[in-house]
């Protein structure tokens, strides 16, 4: 009974669940091929601060994909505002917390210029970010022509991407982290406890729920996980700042698109853009707040990267926007648009930084790591359309 | 007589839940032109995409005969093969290509693996000759004016081998001289030898040029009149595409004195600058409080584009006049605008323009007033689920949960959900485009009967719809359009079917 259960319920949502699977295998491989060194403590609390700049900007991506369009330009823009950054903290001498909000404010009003003539003259984005694309990077290279590479000595701001939340002053374990370990437990009992309401309330309403054993089990597991990474990231040296930013992102995000008006403005917009507009839907307006918080992200993504190197260099940026862009179809955005969750471009993201991890691990070879990732994104791509067309 | 050189025997096509040919009989005499007349959705369109191979052979039942021989078309590419070439509404030349390279796109003349072009240019010239147009064959189609595009289709098909030319509905984009000229140039073609068969709902044109007539109505062919011995006329064939009763799926409702004028447009005028041409011209309406206005007209008749232009134009026309919403001047800029002032649209096209297909009922209904439901952006989830019950109760909307993605649901279950979003915004004016368009007879019924009650609430109602019965058995006042005009408004006891459809095909 149970296992005819899940056998029907893993049918069913193939396609939700397949990425978390695919994430699990990927990295039970690693864990194996690298004899243990990929799930260290010190690795995994490694992957995910590299995850970091990728996740951030694959979230922005998601939206943009939703609503049936593309952004090239945001590698080059998160490169050309760390640049921005490292020159208003090194030579102008502003503080970190005006330089931040002054970075993010740019990178939005970037992205809506980027949106203008999408929005104004129907330009396929396509283009319009091809030059957004081509003209950063310009603005990357003039901003750093002076020094090179301009190196970022403010541990306020560097911290963002190599350090880690400070712990209270309570030893229950020794050396273990245990302000992380706190963190992870209220948020798997938060988990469990919206879970628990969501589904009373779905079944008060008749809709259609899991099987309870399965939903149990679902509990169990991702209890688990949650548990597994917090106990082994307080284990190394806790929980980093860009895991906290990720999460504050993904958690805002994830609110933004399920909960608010916005939100279903954006995937009816992606769904049918013709009806949305009917409906008194501003399908400009939509694209504008799309590619402005996209802007804006990228800027984050620029902060993230250029703390975690302590320095900003001419070619930062380079192919993060193919490896956000991968990320989202990897986590099951659909092209066609109006479908694609923020939660899903972040494992996407995982996948894609745990395969260069753990290929690196492997001293596998560049070229090869290349056309891995690649035939990684064609299988989630054809899975993907082939579940969807089983589907219907 | 002769073989026929068409022969369609007991053609059944049947689509899920409506048979679109029942049984239909058709034949075409050698070097005539057979005019095909009938409502919209009797089927003209469905014979001919069986008889082009659109539909292929083993998707509909009967057999199809051309020169007395028995085809089985797997695609298209085996119809024009064998010699059928038909011209659509819309046409299907590429706009960035020359006249010369569209006339023998996909028919290159060729030397081994190049295009002789030499010998295309001077082929196009005696095509354009034959067809009595005289343009540089190296201008491009862009350039053209929709009556000569249409020639130089004719004349894509007349440099193939054709044994058969259909033209659906030609003249419906062309101005009075082009449709002339085309017609002129018809009659040329059969003298030449050509057979023709032209789908029209200008039935003057009809009896202009046709040799012979077949009516089709409901899917069923009703009759074959032969022009020659003066069958032809239009009181005829307006008694044979109208002729079924209005039978008792209409629930009645007393006519009452309706009460203020709720929306007035004055002088309205709509230019496309898509198509490049005027759509509406001269558009008087009014509609009062309480009442269901109907808007017959043909399709292409500038029915939606009056109903799109009102509500917010959303497609960018460039509109001239006066609108009043309650006595009060409004120019609404955006849909969104009109919705405020208490506009609602379900749009003709539901699957197109009016759901978002991958969102489940509940998303659907809600789509156009989420604020209703939302305190400071945040949607009141619990709120939804409560409001869309209450429309599936309401409207009887068949689905297992308001959770069910749309694209799951019957067509009659997807307009409720269409009708239902509307609702929603509480109009005081509803504009339904065609609503019953594709749905069952049950569905029908309670879509009707819901009218009345929302009418007898003092909501008011225009209802546009190319089913004639429909708007006579539900409109208290019915304004007829043709070719982007009010061709004219009647009271319903004054509206006849045969005086309604002779207004529509002014």
């Amino acid at each position: 009974m149970f296992f005819q259960n899940l056998q029907k319920v893993l049918r069913q949502n193939i396609r939700e669940y397949g990425m978390y699977i695919a994430l699990f295998v990927i990295m039970l491989i690693f864990a194996i091929t690298t004899k243990g060194t990929f799930v260290s403590a010190r690795n995994l609390s490694n992957l995910l601060n590299q995850t970091g700049y990728i996740a951030v900007l694959a979230v922005g991506m998601t939206l943009v994909i939703v609503v049936r369009h593309i952004d090239l330009s945001v590698g080059f823009l998160a490169g050309f505002i760390g640049a921005i950054a490292a020159i208003a903290l090194k030579s102008l001498g502003w503080p970190v917390f005006l330089v931040i909000p002054m970075v993010l404010v740019l990178g939005a009003i970037a992205g809506l210029i980027t949106a203008l003539p999408v929005a104004q003259l129907g330009i396929p984005s396509f283009v319009a970010s091809l030059a957004g694309w081509l003209i950063f990077r310009g603005l990357l290279q003039l901003a750093t022509a002076g020094t090179g590479t301009i190196i970022i000595a403010d541990t306020a701001f560097t911290a963002i991407g190599d350090g880690f939340i400070p712990d209270i002053p309570i030893k229950i374990l020794p050396n273990m982290h245990f302000l992380t370990l706190l963190v992870g437990v209220v948020a798997i009992v938060l988990f469990v406890m919206s879970e628990i309401s969501r589904r009373q309330k779905q079944e008060a309403y008749s809709f259609e729920v899991l099987p309870k054993d399965i939903f149990v089990l679902k509990l169990v597991f991702i209890s688990a996980l949650v548990g597994a990474i917090t106990w082994v990231l307080s284990s190394y040296n806790g929980i980093s700042w860009t895991v906290v930013i990720m999460l504050a992102v993904t958690g805002i995000y994830h609110f933004i698109t399920t909960q608010t008006v916005l939100g279903r403005h954006i995937y009816a917009v992606g769904g049918n853009p013709d009806a949305a507009e009917l409906s008194g839907i501003s399908v400009k307006r939509i694209i504008y707040v799309v590619f402005g918080s996209m802007g804006m992200l990228s800027a984050l993504s620029g902060i993230l990267f250029a703390a975690r190197l302590k320095s900003a260099t001419t070619t930062a940026g380079t192919l993060f926007e193919l490896d956000a862009i991968a990320a989202a179809y990897v986590g099951g955005v659909s092209a066609a648009g109006g479908v694609g969750r923020v939660t899903g471009s972040i494992i996407g993201a995982l996948v894609m930084t745990s395969l260069t991890s753990g290929m690196n691990l492997m001293n596998v070879d560049i070229s090869y790591q290349y056309i891995v990732r690649g035939a990684v994104l064609a299988s989630a791509v054809i899975f993907d359309v082939a579940t969807r067309r089983a589907s219907k | 007589m002769s073989t026929p050189i068409l022969e369609m025997k007991n053609i059944t096509k049947e689509f899920p839940g409506v048979k679109a040919l029942n049984n239909v009989s058709f034949r075409v005499a050698r070097g005539e032109i057979h005019c095909l007349v009938g409502e919209n959705g009797a089927g003209k369109s469905t014979l001919m995409k069986v008889l082009s191979g659109v539909y292929p052979h083993g998707t509909y039942s009967g057999d199809i005969l051309l020169g007395g021989d028995v085809q089985r078309y797997r695609g298209i590419r085996d119809s024009e093969h064998a010699g059928v070439a038909i011209i659509y509404q819309e046409l299907a030349l590429i706009p960035e290509l020359t006249v010369y390279e569209n006339i023998f796109l996909g028919n290159e003349i060729r030397n081994g693996p190049l295009v002789n072009w030499n010998e295309t240019i001077k082929r196009a010239g005696e095509m354009l000759d034959k067809v009595r147009l005289k343009v540089n064959p190296a201008a491009k189609i862009k350039d053209l004016g929709v009556g000569k595009q249409q020639l130089v289709e004719i004349a894509k098909a007349l440099s193939r081998d054709i044994k058969l030319l259909i033209l659906d509905e030609p003249t419906a984009a062309l101005n009075e001289d082009d449709s002339a000229n085309l017609l002129d140039l018809l009659r040329g073609l059969r003298d030449q030898g050509v057979t023709c068969i032209l789908i029209s709902h200008k039935l003057k044109e009809v009896i202009e040029i046709s040799d012979s007539v077949t009516v089709l109505r409901d899917g069923q062919t009703i009759c074959t009149l032969d022009a020659h011995k003066g069958e032809v006329s239009e009181s005829a064939l307006i008694k044979h595409m109208v002729g079924r009763e209005i039978d008792n799926i209409y629930p009645r409702r007393e006519h009452k004195e309706p009460g203020e004028v709720v929306l007035e447009v004055r002088g309205w005028n709509a230019y496309d600058p898509g198509l490049g041409r005027t759509i509406l011209r001269d558009v008087n309406l009014n509609v009062r409080r309480g009442e269901i206005v109907g808007v017959a007209g043909l399709m292409g008749s500038g029915r939606t584009e009056l109903a799109m232009s009102i509500f917010g134009n959303p497609l960018g026309y460039q509109i001239k006049g006066e609108l009043l919403m309650k006595g009060k001047p409004q120019s609404f800029r955006q849909p969104q605008d009109a919705i405020s002032a208490g506009v609602a649209y379900v749009t003709e096209d539901r699957k197109g323009n009016g759901l978002i297909l991958i969102q489940d009922v509940k998303e659907n209904i809600t789509l156009a007033n989420l604020y209703a439901i939302a305190q400071r952006g945040v949607i009141d989830s619990n709120a939804e689920i409560k409001i869309a019950n209450e429309y599936k109760v309401s409207l009887n909307i068949k689905t297992p949960s308001v959770e069910q993605r749309v694209s799951n649901l019957s067509g009659g279950n997807q307009q409720k959900v269409c009708l239902s979003k509307w609702l929603f915004v509480k109009p005081d004016l509803l504009i339904l485009d065609e609503p019953t368009r594709g749905i069952d007879v049950g569905a029908k019924f309670e879509i009707y009967t819901l009218m009345n009650t929302l009418v007898d609430q003092g909501m008011s109602i225009i209802m546009i719809s190319s089913e004639l019965p429909e708007v006579l058995g539900m409109s208290d006042r019915v304004y007829i359009v043709s070719s982007g005009r009010i061709t004219g408004e009647l009271p319903i006891a004054e509206a006849t079917p045969e005086k309604v459809m002779r207004l529509a095909t002014n």
